[in-house]
């Protein structure tokens, strides 16, 4: 396979930064990546870390998670909320063997559509040279695979 | 129904302490309101019976099993899977049938390393490094031991579960209200809950259970509670800056670690709704920490020293991850 790998990626984004920051983006038909595939919260303190662990395990190669700069959310200081589940959520992910380095937390305002999609590329070549996740639980054949050396060992 | 037209009872332990059955025989005078309605029919750590017994059995006729203990090798799966068979109602009973448990934290190495811990650690006698084998040919014919899982699975990843009963182990007073229940139900006096439901214990949380006093939590730093001079009674314990898992936990053991002043670990498990115990706990804990900063947040957290073990101690097989990166790679070699 000489095919470039393409990472599946999974961004959060907050209903008054930066979901405007990419509408805007889109708007004034700055590119950015396709890997990424965005979900509208109301704001990144809504971000729960088993929306994370979900998308991790559900077949995902990264998680982009985005908010309001420090001092400017719209509920006053939920992204800091956002910031602190995610420094505790890299340190159990560090654990579990999953480079923490797949999740990452990116500040992008309403006008920053720019920078937002700079940020979308770098993460995903970030991620892209990470290699593929393909955490077991994704994968349909995990059960098929784990019972064939079952019955190898049985045998 | 048996031949004295009782209904049926079963018990089996997998890959677990026994802690659950202690607790079953910890209902005191109860015990015998289950010999007066039940017939055990299978229950290894109380009476002599063979698996070929079990399997004589015709499908479906045994009215009650609580499986107790996680699925840590082809034993604990055959016997899963046969007793799903011959049982109506299959009780995922205790925190390892449900959730892992401590067996479950095992998903953090790899087969090599539980092994290696095992058979070749400093508590061990075996000069000559000796390692079973799943098949060893002797002259009578081929030794055959059960094979050991990668990766410990819960009772519900294995078969159709009906009921769960969390705790480790699951209070005796809980156990006693279930038994209860069952036998009203077996008369047509109750009704039992919906499939799927979560048995013997509350819907909310750990500190709703809790007498210690609560107010806006804000944490400076964690601390490990050897760590802490003289713990307030009074005062709730996350408060005090020790790790306390009772925002996440579900309720029906009462409080009782908190109440004798030591922090809730999380044996029952998420509380209703929630999908990740450890993300629903990790959610909480950083809601409190009392910091904006990003070095200043890391160095709270700092205090926290094993995250997956005070997270998932309970729960890491039944997690979304269900395993860590060692378990899984030695599982699909």
């Amino acid at each position: 396979m000489s095919e470039q790998f393409e990472p599946v990626i999974i961004g959060f984004t907050c209903n008054w930064c930066s979901y405007r920051a990419a509408d805007m983006a889109g708007t004034a038909r700055i590119k950015y990546p396709p890997n990424v595939r965005l979900i509208r919260l109301m704001c990144s303190g809504r971000l729960d870390p088993t929306f994370v662990l979900k998308a991790l395990s559900g077949g995902a190669d990264g998680v982009l998670i985005t908010g309001c700069h420090p001092g400017e959310c719209h509920y006053l200081e939920q992204n800091y909320k956002a910031l602190r589940r995610y420094l505790l959520l890299r340190r159990t992910l560090a654990q579990m063997g999953i480079e923490p380095e797949r999740v990452k937390l990116v500040w992008a305002s309403a006008a920053e559509g720019v920078r937002l999609a700079r940020e979308i590329g770098v993460f995903v070549d970030e991620v892209r040279d990470l290699g593929p996740l393909r955490w077991p639980t994704s994968l349909p054949a995990v059960h098929a695979e784990e019972a064939k050396m079952m019955e190898e060992v049985a045998a | 129904m048996s031949d004295n037209g009782k209904p049926k009872f079963a018990m089996y332990w997998a890959a677990s302490c026994g802690g659950c059955e202690i607790a079953v025989l910890n209902i005191n005078e109860k015990i015998l309101d289950v010999d007066a309605n039940f017939e055990v029919v299978f229950w290894p750590v109380a009476m002599d019976a063979k698996y070929k017994d079990v399997e004589a059995m015709p499908d479906k006729s045994i009215t009650l099993t609580l499986f107790n203990g996680g699925i840590r090798n082809e034993e604990n799966e055959h016997l899963a899977r046969l007793l799903r068979q011959k049982s109506q109602i299959l009780v995922a009973f205790g925190s390892c049938a449900t959730e892992g448990c401590i067996p479950g934290l095992a998903n953090l190495s790899s087969t090599e390393q539980i092994f290696a811990a095992a058979y070749d650690s400093v508590s061990t006698v075996n000069p000559d490094g000796v390692r079973p084998e799943y098949a060893y040919d002797i002259p009578e014919g081929e030794l055959y031991i059960p094979a050991f899982y990668p990766v410990l699975k819960t009772l519900d990843q294995v078969v159709d579960v009906d009921y769960y009963m969390p705790g480790c182990p699951p209070e005796s007073h809980q156990i006693a209200a279930v038994v209860d229940l069952v036998i009203k139900a077996l008369h047509g006096e109750a009704e039992l809950p919906p499939k799927g439901a979560t048995i013997g214990a509350g819907m909310s949380t750990v500190c709703d259970e809790c007498g210690r006093k609560r107010h806006v939590k804000k944490v400076k730093k964690f601390v490990r509670i050897h760590e802490v001079e003289e713990i307030d009674p009074e005062l709730c314990l996350l408060e005090q800056g020790i790790l306390c898992n009772g925002p996440a936990t579900r309720e029906g053991c009462g409080a009782l670690c908190p109440s004798a002043g030591a922090a809730c670990i999380g044996c029952y498990g998420p509380a209703q709704g929630a999908l990740d115990y450890g993300a629903r706990l990790m959610t909480a804990l950083a809601s409190v920490i009392d910091s904006n900063d990003p070095e200043e947040i890391d160095s709270i957290l700092d205090g926290i020293v094993d995250p997956v073990g005070s997270f998932y101690r309970f729960s890491l097989p039944h997690s979304l991850l269900r395993a860590a990166k060692p378990a899984w790679t030695n599982g699909s070699r």
